[in-house]
């Protein structure tokens, strides 16, 4: 532990956390190490802010005890807070004062010298030249975004908390964010952001999965997809077709996730025997063509929540 | 631990409490600059309230506060007193021994009435040979004293219908045997707006610090913008304080306001000293602020903030002696008057602006003001949370 201590930026172990009589966080253990971009993915209301919060010390846990570079995150959180930037996810700045005040006021709360100074070059940087004066509540969601990151990258922290940075972005500001991110690591920061989107996941080095509270698989992508073992099939043909068979498949063994997915059908189940069956089956008539494919992440994710998570079982 | 940051010297936690003190305030008056509907409310509400209140509600109240300077000790005399307690309007709370120590009692606002009577009032009524008595009022408050001046006038006639029956009883039916003297300080044309005006400035700083700093806390977490801020290293103090600073400016402005238009629209002097009166508002408004923003940590959100701001802004105004004369009040009534902040501020700016009071007269409400503040400054320290939990 006290080896492993320096190359975890992260290093919260069982977690816990209740709001009256609602557990929300059910021992949750996360490892991160420095430099990485740590994708925190689960869906609504699976508890990654309340995780997040915790870990920087807005929050108190009710169970569970770590640290945030080598912080105490019950004990320490000020120094926590001096030394990480946290991207809340809503919007969270001041509407009414202008992008270069808002960016001031951060430096000047952070005792950064020469704040005004400061806050222009983060301007620069950040690519908001232009906008300095325009009041941040006039922003529109991809520049309100932008705005946030700089706000938390000012005061130079050594971690980065995004929580669900993207959520209502188009897709342009989507990419231009995570290029910023990666940017960012490079840097040698290291960066814990939540999601709900896949390809976002894809971007990330390493994940965790977190469902009601627990989490139910971590590790790169492409580690996670294997690790399921899950089989997948893709179907083609005529799109009344393809909804006729997407209804019966779902009854059928071996079959676990329908999905559409633009010009085909996506059918994927644990099982490679009884869906291999199941697929003969249904490609039979002369108007489809069915071949294997690869399963993604999103069907891990899912048949994760399916066989794991909900109930009381353990992840 | 290894890899723990070194924090850099300008970050450290126990340093930067005035920066970040700074930065909150100059971020609050950004703020205060971009909302004209709060910049119109500071400026409209003094002018507005000064008419409304220019016309004050006529009372009669009893039980006033008098104190007894007696040079003479007959019977006569003690009777005289006895019978200005029946008649309700007084209630003797001291005798006062010295010139002087009578004036400190009605500087001070502790009585409203000091009665002077001369050495040999006794033997002179009994003489027939009309002695004066002296009836100092506090003016200030016309309304308070005109029914208890009228009482004292009536009484010469009862009174010694009574006390002359016998050797003396000839005296009796003749014109009432003694001379009241009245003798009016600090307002003596008893125009009520000397006596509102004064008040007005507690009552408007009352009103708008409470309401603005209720708001503080609450607009922040309605906003969203407290998660944020918590994820900072400001500490609950400098949030308060910052938040509070740029009100007192406010408030200031606000007296401004009031004092110069009593001055020119009803001609209220200020007589004592503008320092001592400055340095009390001061306290006076830090109250005020203070108390808004406990209101605003116990608030869930602006609209409980505001009910809860007039939940004790209404008892400000009806207990605290700027409605009705705080004397004329039940007991119960007074002692929750002590309870406001108003209520000691009035005694304070009345003191000040109309009698010329100095700070030995004024030392209790002083006190009274700062012990209000440190309270509810501890508890808002200790009702903020630094969570979000
Ligand atoms: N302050 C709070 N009080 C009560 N319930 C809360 C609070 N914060 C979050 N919750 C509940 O906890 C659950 C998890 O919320 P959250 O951590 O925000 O999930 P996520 O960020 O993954 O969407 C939700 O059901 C939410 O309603
Ligand atoms: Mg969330």
């Amino acid at each position: 532990m006290a080896q492993g201590a320096e190359e975890y930026v992260i290093d919260v172990e069982g977690l816990e956390k209740s709001f009256g009589s609602h557990k929300v966080v059910r021992g949750v253990t996360l490892r991160v190490k420095r430099g990485e971009i740590y994708g925190f993915l689960g869906p609504n209301g699976s508890g990654k802010t309340t995780t997040i919060r915790m870990l920087c010390g807005l929050l108190t846990p009710d169970g569970g005890t770590g640290h945030c570079l080598g912080y105490d995150i019950v004990r320490e959180s000020r120094l926590i807070k001096l030394n990480v930037g946290y991207m809340t996810q809503h919007f969270s700045l001041y509407a009414d004062l202008t992008v270069e005040e808002n960016l001031e006021f951060v430096a000047r709360v952070y005792g950064m010298p020469a704040p005004r100074e400061l806050a222009r070059r983060t301007v620069r940087r950040m690519g908001l030249a232009g906008r300095e004066d325009q009041l941040a509540g006039e922003l529109s969601g991809g520049w309100k975004q932008r705005l946030a990151l700089s706000a938390c990258i000012l005061h130079e922290p050594k971690l980065l908390l995004l929580d669900e940075p993207t959520a209502g972005v188009d897709p342009k500001a989507r990419r231009e964010f995570w290029d910023s991110i990666h940017e960012l690591a490079a840097e040698g920061i290291t960066v814990l952001v939540s999601t709900h989107y896949m390809d976002e996941a894809e971007r990330c080095h390493e994940l965790a999965y977190i469902f009601n509270g627990r989490i139910l698989a971590r590790g790169p992508a492409k580690d996670i997809i294997t690790t399921q073992h899950l089989k997948a099939w893709a179907v083609r043909g005529a799109p009344p077709v393809l909804a006729d068979i997407a209804g019966r498949a779902r009854e059928m063994p071996g079959v676990e996730i329908v999905t559409f997915l633009g010009d085909h059908l996506h059918i994927c189940g644990p099982e490679g025997g009884a869906l291999e069956t199941t697929m003969r089956d249904l490609c039979s008539t002369e108007s489809v063509r069915c071949e294997p494919a690869a399963a993604t992440l999103e069907d891990s994710f899912i048949h994760l929540m399916n066989s794991g998570g909900g109930d009381g079982r353990a992840s | 631990m290894a890899g723990r940051p070194d924090i850099p010297k300008h970050a450290r936690p126990y340093r930067g409490f005035t920066r970040r003190l700074w930065a909150m305030i100059m971020k609050e008056f950004i703020q205060l600059r971009r909302d004209r509907l709060t910049l119109a409310m500071i400026v409209i509400i003094p002018f507005m309230e000064l008419m409304l209140f220019g016309y004050a509600i006529n009372m009669n109240p009893k039980h006033l506060p008098i104190a007894i300077l007696s040079a003479d000790n007959s019977d006569i005399t003690r009777d005289f007193v006895a019978s200005l307690k029946q008649t309700g309007y007084f209630d003797i709370r001291q005798e006062a021994r010295t010139e002087k120590q009578a004036d400190a009692l009605i500087r001070s606002g502790r009585v409203l009435f000091v009665l002077q009577i001369p050495p040999g009032f006794g033997r002179d009524i009994r003489r027939g040979a009309r002695p004066q008595i002296l009836l100092v009022t506090d003016a200030t408050d016309p309304v308070a004293t005109g029914g208890a001046i009228a009482a004292v006038n009536g009484l010469a006639g009862r009174l010694f219908l009574r006390q002359l029956r016998g050797p003396h009883a000839d005296l009796a039916g003749r014109p009432p045997p003694f001379e009241l003297v009245v003798q009016k300080r600090y307002n003596p044309a008893a125009i009520t707006a000397i006596n509102i005006v004064p008040g007005l400035i507690g009552v408007i700083l009352t009103m708008t610090m409470l309401i603005f700093t209720s708001l503080a806390v609450t607009r922040e977490l309605e906003r969203g913008t407290m998660e944020s801020l918590l994820a900072t290293p400001l500490r609950p103090s400098e949030i308060m304080l910052g938040k509070i600073a740029p009100y007192v400016l406010v408030g200031f402005v606000q007296m401004a306001i009031i004092m110069a238009a009593g001055r020119f629209l009803f001609g209220v002097p200020l007589t004592g000293s503008a320092g001592l009166l400055l340095t009390l508002t001061m306290i006076f408004i830090a109250a005020n602020l203070s108390l808004g923003y406990t209101i605003s940590t116990i608030a869930r959100n602006q609209l409980q903030a505001v009910q809860m701001s007039f939940f004790f802004f209404l008892p400000s105004i009806l207990m605290s002696g700027f409605m009705f004369p705080f004397q004329g009040m039940p007991a119960w009534a007074r002692f929750i008057g002590e309870m406001l902040p108003l209520t000691h501020y009035l005694r304070i700016v009345r003191g000040i602006m109309l009698k010329g009071a100095e700070w030995p007269d004024l030392v209790q409400e002083g006190f009274a003001l700062v012990a209000f503040m440190i309270t509810v400054m501890v508890i808002a320290v200790l009702r903020f949370r630094q969570t979000l939990d």
